[in-house]
Parts: C-alpha cells; sequence; structure tokens
C-alpha cells in the first residue's frame, strides 16, 4: 500500500481527498489537520451583518470527509522532502510516496506594530475569523455612528473582494438601521484603486459614488495606534476610525517555513500550471497555501482540485504532471440590498460582462448587479457542503470559458 | 493600448501608461521614466530595486509587493518609501516595465 499524505482538511484538501479515495486503487489516503470542524469561510462575511449564524457555517469534520479517508487529528510540525516523511507536533511520524500541501493561510495581525494592541476586539477587528467575525457583529450592533475603516494591510489576501462586499454590505446594513447619514466608510487599501482591472473600473466604478464610500489608495499599513485610533502608512499619512475592520497581513503555516518550502510569507512556490511544488516531482501545492499569481479563494481551490485530480493520477504512475489549470476563479461578489455580482475569470482573461453559465440566457450576469446573483451566492453554500466538498462535480466547467462574455472591442 | 515613443524606442503601453510587453524595456527607458515622473536621478538603491522587480515578475508571473521587495533587494520599507515616494508598488511596475499589482477586480 502506498501513501497520499494531504496535508490541510479544508476546501482543496478535503475535494482533494475525497476525490482520491475514489480515484486511486491500492493507495492509503490520509488527511492531517488538527482542528475539529470544518468552516465555510465564505460565510464569514455574511456573520456581521447577521445575514448568517455562526453554526449555519461550520460542520463537524468527519461529516466532510468521506468513507476511505483517513483522519489524523494532528499538527503538522514540518514535512521532510528528502525522507519522504511528515513529523507531528504531538510526535507522530508519516510517511508518504505523494503530498498535498493545503494547508490555507491565516491571517497574522502579529505583524502589523499595534494592531493587536489597545482596542483590539473593542474598536479594531478582523472578520476573516471565526471569533472576529462573531465580536464584530456585536460592534456593528452596537455601533452608534462615526467613521468606519476597512483597511488591507498588505496583499496577498484571501478573497481580494472580501472587503469590498463588506463596504458594500455596510452601506447596505446602515442604511436599513436608518443610520446611514451618521456612518461615514472609508477604504484603506495598498493597490491604486478599489477596482484594478480596467473593465471592472470602467462597470463598477460608480458603485463606490453611489454607496458614499471613500478611497485612500496606495495605503501601505505601517502601524495601528489603537489609543489615538489612526492607522499610519509607511509614508506618514493618516487615517482615523472610529471603528476599525481590518484585513491583517495573512501567511502560510509555521511548518512551510520550518520544512523550508516556503517564500517570505510561508507560502509555496509551484508551477502555476501543474501546481507541482519547485524542484519536488511528489510535492503539489493548491489552495491559499500556494504562491500563484491568482485569487486566494475557495472557487480557485476548488477549480485546482479539478485540474490536480489527473495530475495525481499521473504521479501515482510515475508520470510527470501537465499543464492543467488555468488560473480559473469563479466569484459572487455581494453589492448590498439583495444584490450581487458575478465575476468569472482566468490568469490570461480578466473578469468581462455577459451571461453566466449559458450565453444569452445567464442565469447569472457578469460584472453587473442582480438578485439572481445574491440568490446565486446565498444558494452556494448548499452546494458547498453536499456537492463541492465531497468531490461532487458542479455543474460548471474547471477551465474558464469565453462563451457568452462580451470580448473588448479596443483592447485595454 | 497605444505606443509611444521614449528614450529613442517604441514602447507598447496601457491607459495608465504600464508597459505592456516586458522585453521592450531597457534601462535608458526607466531613466526617461524617472524624469517624466520626477523621482530622477536613479541611484544604486533604485537599480536594485528595478531589478529585483523584473528579475522576480520574470519567475513568478507576478509583480512583487512591498514586503517581497524589501525582503528580495536589500533595502528597508522605510528606505523603499523614500526612493519611491508615494506607492513603491505602482511606481517600480512603472519604471522596471512590469504590470503593477493587481486584485482581481
Amino acid at each position: 500500500m502506498k501513501n497520499l499524505l494531504i496535508i490541510g482538511a479544508g476546501t482543496a484538501g478535503t475535494i482533494v481527498a475525497n476525490r482520491m479515495s475514489r480515484d486511486l486503487r491500492g493507495w492509503a489516503v490520509t488527511v492531517v489537520d488538527p482542528g475539529a470542524d470544518h468552516a465555510y469561510q465564505a460565510g464569514l462575511l455574511h456573520v456581521p451583518f447577521d445575514m448568517l449564524d455562526e453554526a449555519s457555517i461550520t460542520r463537524p469534520r468527519t461529516s466532510t470527509l468521506g468513507p476511505h479517508v483517513r483522519w489524523v487529528r494532528e499538527a503538522v510540525r514540518a514535512i521532510d522532502t528528502s525522507g519522504r516523511t511528515v513529523e507531528t507536533r504531538e510526535g507522530g511520524k508519516y510517511d508518504y510516496d505523494i503530498i498535498v500541501i493545503a494547508s490555507g493561510c491565516r491571517i497574522r495581525p502579529d505583524l502589523t506594530e499595534g494592531l493587536t494592541g489597545e482596542g483590539w476586539g473593542t474598536t479594531a477587528f478582523d472578520f476573516y475569523t471565526q471569533a472576529g467575525s462573531s465580536a464584530l457583529k456585536r460592534a456593528l450592533a452596537a455601533f452608534e455612528g462615526g467613521r468606519l475603516v476597512v483597511n488591507v494591510v498588505e496583499m496577498p489576501i484571501k478573497c481580494p473582494v472580501a472587503p469590498l462586499e463588506f463596504l458594500f454590505l455596510a452601506d447596505a446594513y446602515f442604511t436599513e438601521r436608518k443610520m446611514r447619514d451618521r456612518v461615514e466608510l472609508v477604504y484603506a487599501t495598498p493597490l491604486d484603486a478599489a477596482f484594478t482591472k480596467p473593465i471592472a473600473a470602467r462597470t463598477l466604478g460608480h458603485l463606490l459614488d453611489q454607496k458614499g464610500i471613500s478611497v485612500e489608495t496606495e495605503f501601505s499599513t505601517a502601524e495601528v495606534d489603537g489609543g489615538a485610533r489612526v492607522v499610519r502608512s509607511f509614508d506618514d499619512r493618516e487615517v482615523a476610525y472610529d471603528l476599525l475592520v481590518s484585513i491583517p497581513t495573512h501567511s502560510g503555516a509555521d511548518f512551510i517555513e520550518t520544512s523550508g518550502l516556503g517564500n517570505e510569507l510561508a507560502f509555496v512556490p509551484a508551477d502555476k500550471n501543474t501546481l507541482a511544488v519547485d524542484g519536488h516531482e511528489n510535492v503539489f501545492v493548491l489552495g491559499d497555501a500556494g504562491d500563484f499569481p491568482t485569487s486566494k479563494a475557495g472557487s480557485v481551490a476548488h477549480f485546482q482540485a479539478d485540474a490536480l485530480e489527473s495530475n495525481l493520477v499521473r504521479a501515482t504512475r510515475g508520470l510527470g504532471p501537465l499543464p492543467t489549470f488555468d488560473g480559473h476563479a469563479n466569484c459572487f461578489v455581494e453589492t448590498g440590498h439583495g444584490k450581487a455580482l458575478l465575476i468569472d475569470f482566468n490568469y490570461e482573461t480578466e473578469p468581462l460582462t455577459g451571461d453566466y453559465p449559458v450565453p444569452g440566457v445567464g442565469p447569472f450576469s457578469l460584472l453587473e448587479e442582480s438578485r439572481a446573483n445574491h440568490a446565486g451566492k446565498m444558494a452556494f453554500r448548499w452546494l458547498y457542503w453536499n456537492a463541492l466538498l465531497r468531490g461532487r462535480p458542479l455543474p460548471v466547467p474547471a477551465h474558464m470559458s469565453l462563451a457568452g462574455k462580451h470580448l473588448p472591442t479596443t483592447p485595454t | 493600448m497605444s505606443s509611444r515613443t521614449i528614450a529613442g524606442a517604441v514602447i507598447d503601453v496601457d491607459a495608465e501608461g504600464f508597459m505592456t510587453q516586458s522585453t521592450q524595456w531597457t534601462p535608458e527607458i526607466a531613466i526617461a521614466l524617472s524624469n517624466e515622473l520626477g523621482i530622477a536621478p536613479l541611484t544604486d538603491a533604485h537599480w536594485r530595486v528595478l531589478t529585483f522587480a523584473r528579475d522576480d515578475t520574470a519567475k513568478h508571473g507576478q509583480s512583487p509587493g512591498p514586503r517581497r521587495i524589501v525582503a528580495g533587494a536589500g533595502v528597508t520599507m522605510k528606505e523603499l518609501y523614500a526612493l519611491f515616494p508615494k506607492g513603491p508598488g505602482k511606481l517600480v511596475a512603472r519604471l522596471a516595465g512590469v504590470p503593477k499589482p493587481k486584485s482581481c477586480l
């Protein structure tokens, strides 16, 4: 019996484990993950606005893993790629023939001076953790007005549209509570605009004005002064807040650094099309753990899992990987008041307007607000638990298709 | 997309002036752009950053952000902001002839 070891049982690791345990004969499929529960991370956006409750976005991990997947509930300490062994903090040692790193990423508020100091948890919050999004729900409910600043500390972050979605939902939330006139909404981003791709900028730029959101661009956060309630940038600009919603620096897992597999933030460099880790024929990475030129998002993890399946099967036969992943991502973007956008893109093609998935029919519209898109986003949670994690095929292609998309008539 | 002549060469640029063909880049173009953008003269430290940004983009397929530049080019964050005031990500990309750092929208 040979061993396929998967580190991490989030979106990417769970799909791969469930698929491979069905595909492979003569191989044991093992996932290593210390957490008792699986979180539907896309739901963290909705918790602060009381659109989803905490219980609905987690399930026991046992219910998400197939019957032929072995789950080791331990935390990886290091991978020894020459000895083909994984050591855990609990003292376990596991041999592998092929390993898949799907350990995701986490927020690191500790990397920004002052962020976890005075005010953290009272006037400054995150919404990328369950504790953070729950605490923020209480803070929003108690907020009496003032300046709410959403600050992306630095890229890359999970789901780069989530901060904008948060602002759009906040606009709707305070409007519904009839206090929008007492709330100033500010977006402080290290990028040079809220919408950084030409067609999205042209199509969606009006949303910020329409919703009264001001944007501080090229703002690279150096420190947070929780006492003075000010965020400072490296070029000494200041943004004052009454309530700070911080999207802290993200990094990969500690064991990636310990094992010498990561870049400066412990993300794993790998081939963007084959997902094979640089310099290793039997080590693959997917999802948020990888250093890929695409978004860190569940959607990407899902399409990467589709693409990795055939490469893992090839690896078990001693064959090299093929360039099966095109950078595809497909995301619903909440814009508030029961509407959302849909974006579909890959490494080569920026988000375009059009219909999805059926040209001329939809039912979803690309880069355009609609109620159907919002309904799609909310319904996706059911698909996530019942089809996607189980490795069942979804009615969307793994590769991005140009069908139904409006190609720009003038090059951008 | 359009083209323009700078430092005796014709380069393809997007609507914001970023070069779209990294292979058209020459050091002379960077010098001419630094004059236009008001950050000339380019020092050794500027060149270390620009060279790192070009090499890293060629290798990884995406332009490096400030943290990655600091780790790879041997400058501190404060120095990087002094070298390329108000947003090194965009200015470095502009001068190095690589795409600006982007989000997914």
